[in-house]
């Protein structure tokens, strides 16, 4: 039961307090998740990413979903999906009720850049972080230019490029250049 | 009454169909406003706006909105977990699977290759939050420097430093120091 709160608690919060897509969601995962609670590792947060991109829904609920499940099965997912979700629905009701023109408020706006800048400080130190544990020779390096410079200037789906980088992944490993362990 | 049955069918349609993140589930929305009249074109993009500018991952925040303009409360509560129940059972089941296959040595050798491309599809997701931040594209400059949001990047140079200093310190407060910082010096 303890961990069921557990789960609830920290996946309100990082909902609360995540703004922008699943990916955004970053720096609250390596906090609640991989530092405090020790529900997974940075290794698995990337699998659970990868995989969550490949799957229906969206990525925010897929890692919640992965993370829950590992610790109490099925009604752990729920759980954690619950908890993502229930501050986005107490904002947006309310919101909708009251403030019509929330978006176009200059405070709104004004605090959103502010917000944005601290998005920008937190996702350097985790792309930093995962740069060092994933990218770390020439083999991974090609596939992290790959890759970014595919989603950067086509509209070649990331579905496509998770498979190509598999392949990459096995075909590298085979002739020696990328070690896995 | 219908209108619930819809909204379940709909949504679950969306989170069963909408791979990879919150933005591809607008093209589905789209299509229920042209397809149900339950909202329009313009309302759908008034309820984009609110949800980039709010806590919360985005998919949810927009199912949320949708259902709530449909059918109030209840109806953002079904919209919301429609949506996100095909992820919890796909993702259980291969949550699953991937347990006792994750030592596998082709399973590992995939997962080799495919951890790199996922730090480059984060740094893909995160530059345009970059460029809007910290440069102004849409102004009409004389000069180069003009390009350069001088407040956000000073702010952004500040806030480095801090989290050098305080490393431990939870990524909430950094949050709420620059919304804060935002309105006292109008970013």
């Amino acid at each position: 039961m303890k961990t069921l709160i557990d789960l609830f608690v920290a996946w309100f919060k990082m909902g609360l307090f995540t703004f922008g897509g699943g990916y955004a969601m970053l720096p609250m995962i390596q906090k609640e998740v991989i530092e405090k609670h020790h529900w997974a590792t940075e290794e698995e947060i990337m699998d659970y990413y990868a995989i969550g991109q490949c799957t229906p829904g969206i990525i925010a609920v897929n890692t919640a979903t992965f993370v829950g499940y590992y610790q109490k099965g099925f009604i752990g997912g729920v759980v954690a999906t619950l908890g993502v979700v229930s501050p986005s629905f107490i904002i947006i009701s309310l919101i909708a009720t009251l403030i019509s023109n929330f978006s176009e408020l200059a405070v709104v706006q004004h605090a959103l850049m502010g917000i944005n800048v601290a998005v920008c400080m937190l996702m350097i130190n985790s792309i930093k972080t995962l740069w060092k544990k994933n990218v770390k020779n020439i083999a991974s390096f090609c596939i992290f230019a790959l890759a970014l410079a595919l989603s950067i200037l086509t509209d070649v789906s990331t579905v496509w490029l998770v498979i190509l980088s598999g392949v990459l992944g096995v075909v590298l490993s085979k002739v020696g250049y990328l070690k896995h362990d | 009454m219908t209108d619930l049955l819809h909204i379940i069918i709909e949504f679950f349609k969306t989170g069963l169909f909408a791979v990879g993140g919150g933005l591809a589930t607008i093209p589905f929305l789209t299509e229920m406003a042209e397809k149900y009249g339950w909202f329009t074109i313009e309302q759908l993009s008034t309820m984009i706006a609110v949800s980039e500018s709010t806590p919360g991952p985005i998919g949810i925040n927009m199912s949320t909105y949708v259902g709530f303009t449909i059918h109030g409360v209840l109806g953002a509560i079904l919209a919301t977990l429609s949506l996100v129940a095909p992820s919890i059972i796909v993702i259980s089941i291969v949550a699953n699977y991937f347990q006792k296959f994750k030592d596998n040595k082709l399973v590992k050798k995939v997962f080799a290759g495919i951890k790199p491309a996922v730090v480059a599809f984060i740094v893909a997701a995160v530059l345009s939050l970059f460029t809007k931040t910290l440069l102004h594209l849409d102004v009409e400059a004389t000069s180069v420097l003009e390009y350069f949001n001088f407040k956000t990047i000073l702010i952004l140079i500040a806030l480095l430093l801090l989290n050098k200093k305080f490393p431990k310190v939870h990524p909430i407060l950094y949050i709420v120091i620059a919304a804060v910082c935002g309105v006292v010096f109008k970013l």
